[in-house]
């Protein structure tokens, strides 16, 4: 095959799968970059950036010193870019498309050439929401939540958003429905629904809540595009003023009916984002302790229990709103619900943990830090949403540092750990050890101080939205020395990454080669396949006989029986 | 183990082939993304002080026109497929061909009725129902015009599938056939709530 048709416009879920991992990284990257430029703006407000500070030109950076309009923008950018961007088709399709076919026993996708076309559509998106920084007025600044009226009268940036936003959802659908499709028809032989990785039952669920929960942001963004373009004023309220003039608009609109349509996507989004994670590391964590997950089945069906409720707590996003108290009471409640199928979950995890002889490889490092951290992440989110702790703390750090612990310490953890156990499976070679533990307890040390200072400041009472800092306001003074650290430990972080980007390249050359298909001695079937397997998967066809996780079963010649090894009579 | 198990065959413990599970899919998406803005025109008409009615303002027997239309078509759609089962290509491409007929007479009668309403100064702009008016029924357009575009693949170059993968083929009318239904059970409900109301 041509190089462009095998790795440009490629069907093999395989090769598409890492496509997606390139990009996805490359704008996690972006992503985080931005946040250090502002983490700069926040610890040292007004002081101009060493070195490359004039590198960004006189519109954003006049001086070295970043204008409020850029903060902004590098603001809505930087949430855009990491939740749409880098987290979701990492997470999602690039782990999923690499290794729910593998798992399931499947030649490929259910359907490949819809598989190019979500990547190509997810491509497309992203460079059009970049290309949103050379438009007049900048990138979108409107937050990436972009709530109206500031969003509909914000400059044209935000009309790239809407429109890189229109192809990123469509690419999601895709993906979502290629992925439920594959699951289901395109299990092998004696794959039940109980022998299924929970990774792939994982994805099974979030490939759900994308399928059903992105149209409602489709229909929004049209509804708001059209604001933009068309001069309706679906969420424009009558008699709003604009720099002290009238707006010229029919009005009449609403300003909650964005926020319920955008979190109505926003909510199950969080659990597209954890639930994936959540699978990753189960799948390292069965591997390391060397016998089976702690109530396999409890975990199944509490996966697709928070799936279910994800569904219906989105309105926690909107206590401040004057949507009332009866509707805030009904989500408290579905709020409350839904934090017990992911405590039965964690905590099966950690039940797992006991009386196991663990394997400390760098995978199973970060997969066991994810745990705490996510555990923090979760906690943290209860007082966010009973409605009169949120009073106090919504427009604070606190929320910064509790959803960044879900995301970023977690599933950004989550992440690596699932580098680190796959890269023999997709490289043929394994990662270097010392590289990796260099990585991780930097890192892991690093998140930390990002972190847990917010919640410290969200506590005190600090404004998240404060371009410089907090540092005007007397009542910050007491914490604002935190912004230090943070800033510090945000920079310390982004140079121990290079440690990791080192550690891929090196390896994918001088990594140790391994010489047994399954490395790591698991019993998933992604390991039955040759290590890297090649077009079409599996040399011969393939079946499963037993469950996902049967290590250390007794009576068995090694510690761990493969579903793809046949029942002995 | 190069092929894709189940792309014409049914799987037997799901009694789905791979393509009519992802059109069901896509089409509960779809479900979703109009569910979305039928809820907005629910909100802001509770809203709203003023919301007109429907009929004061839009063309109730041409939009009954329409409706006829679009039921009709369903039924040629199914035909088509009926025929094919029947293994006679050229009867279902006349029904496909009949589809696409009720189709494109569906957007010209919609295009009259646009051109109306800018005639007489009515805009997207000009208040809210006329917004939501034009967004619903413009998607619901476009979907239409997505239909036109299968149908004519499936009359023209997708066609020669026939002679190498019949029952292949009978798939994909079907799940076009699918699609097509749930374009004209859009439109079952956009005419009430719009017109009606």
């Amino acid at each position: 095959m041509p190089f462009w048709r095998k790795y440009i416009f490629s069907t093999d879920h395989k090769i598409i799968g890492l496509q997606y991992g390139i990009t996805g990284f490359i704008f996690l990257l972006l992503g985080f970059m931005m946040i250090l430029l502002m983490r700069w703006q926040l610890a040292y407000p007004e002081q101009p950036l060493p070195v490359i500070g004039t590198w960004f030109g006189e519109d954003f950076m006049p001086g070295g010193i970043m204008t409020p309009d850029f903060y902004n923008q590098l603001g809505a950018m930087h949430g855009t870019i990491m939740v749409f961007l880098g987290i979701v088709p990492l997470v999602f399709a690039a782990f999923g498309n690499y290794l729910v076919p593998l798992q399931i026993g499947a030649p490929d996708m259910a359907f490949p050439k819809l598989n190019m076309v979500s990547y190509d559509l997810y491509f497309i998106g992203g460079v059009l929401m970049l290309c949103g920084f050379f438009v007049p007025g900048g990138a979108a600044s409107s937050g990436w939540t972009s709530y109206p009226p500031l969003a509909d009268i914000a400059p044209i940036g935000q009309t790239v958003w809407l429109i890189g936003m229109v192809f990123l959802i469509n690419s999601s659908l895709l993906a979502a429905i290629n992925f439920i499709a594959t699951i289901f028809q395109l299990r092998a032989p004696g794959m039940t629904w109980m022998r299924l990785p929970f990774f792939v039952w994982a994805q099974l669920v979030t490939g759900f809540l994308l399928l059903l929960a992105f149209p409602p942001l489709e229909g929004a963004s049209i509804l708001q595009l059209l604001d933009r373009v068309a001069g309706t004023s679906f969420f424009l309220p009558s008699g709003l003023f604009v720099s002290g003039q009238p707006m010229n608009v029919a009005g009449g609109g609403s300003v909650l009916l964005w926020q319920h349509l955008f979190w109505f996507l926003g909510h199950p989004e969080v659990y597209v984002l954890i639930l994936p994670a959540m699978g990753i590391v189960t799948e390292i964590i069965a591997n390391n302790i060397r016998k089976p997950i702690w109530g396999y089945k409890t975990m199944v069906y509490s996966i697709v229990v928070l799936g279910f409720l994800s569904f219906i707590v989105w309105a926690h996003h909107m206590y401040l709103t004057n949507m009332g108290p009866a509707i805030s009471v009904f989500f408290q409640a579905t709020t409350m619900i839904i934090s017990i199928p992911s405590v039965v979950i964690l905590t099966a995890l950690f039940i797992s943990l006991w009386g196991a002889s663990i394997r400390f490889n760098t995978a199973m490092l970060f997969a066991l830090a994810f745990l705490p951290m996510f555990g923090i992440g979760g906690l943290t989110g209860l007082p966010l949403g009973l409605s009169a702790a949120d009073i106090h703390l919504h427009d604070t750090y606190y929320v910064i540092g509790h959803f960044h612990y879900v995301v970023a310490p977690g599933t950004i953890f989550a992440l690596f750990a699932g580098i680190y156990y796959w890269f023999p499976k997709i490289t043929g070679r394994k990662m270097n050890e010392v590289l990796g533990h260099l990585h991780f307890w930097p890192s892991f040390v690093c998140m930390n101080f990002i972190f847990f200072p917010m919640l410290i400041q969200g506590l005190a009472g600090m404004s998240r939205r404060l371009y410089d800092g907090g540092s005007s306001y007397a009542i910050n003074q007491p914490v604002l020395h935190w912004n230090v650290v943070i800033s510090i430990a945000a920079f310390i972080m982004g140079a121990v990454q290079l440690v990791f980007i080192f550690n891929v390249i090196w390896s994918m050359f001088r990594g140790k080669r391994i010489h047994d298909d399954n490395p790591w001695k698991a019993t998933t079937l992604e390991w039955a396949c040759p290590s890297p397997p090649g077009h079409g998967n599996f040399l011969t066809p393939v079946a499963a006989y037993r469950g996902p996780y049967e290590y250390s079963v007794p009576g068995a010649g090694e510690d761990f029986t493969p579903q793809y090894q046949k029942q002995e009579k | 183990m190069d092929a894709i198990p189940y792309t014409v065959h049914e799987r037997p413990d799901t009694g789905l082939f791979n393509a009519k599970l992802g059109i069901w899919l896509f089409l509960s998406a779809e479900v979703m993304l109009f569910g979305s803005l039928f809820s907005s025109y629910v909100l802001l008409r509770i809203g709203s002080p003023n919301w007109p009615q429907g009929a004061s303002l839009l063309n109730i027997p041409l939009a009954t026109l329409n409706t006829v239309v679009l039921i009709a078509s369903s039924v040629t759609v199914v035909l088509a497929w009926a025929s094919l089962r029947m293994k006679n290509l050229q009867r279902c491409k006349l029904y496909l061909g009949l589809t696409m007929l009720c189709a494109f007479i569906f957007l010209i009668v919609k295009y009259f009725e646009y051109s109306a309403k800018f005639a007489h100064g009515l805009f997207p702009a000009t208040n809210n129902f006329l917004g939501i008016y034009f967004t619903l029924t413009g998607l619901h357009a476009l979907h239409v015009a997505g239909g036109i575009v299968v149908m004519s693949y499936l009359i023209g170059p997708g066609s020669k599938m026939w002679r190498t993968d019949p029952e292949r083929f009978t798939n994909r009318i079907e799940v076009a056939g699918l699609y097509w239904h749930f374009v004209d059970l859009v439109w079952i409900f956009l005419f009430p709530v719009l017109y009606l109301l």
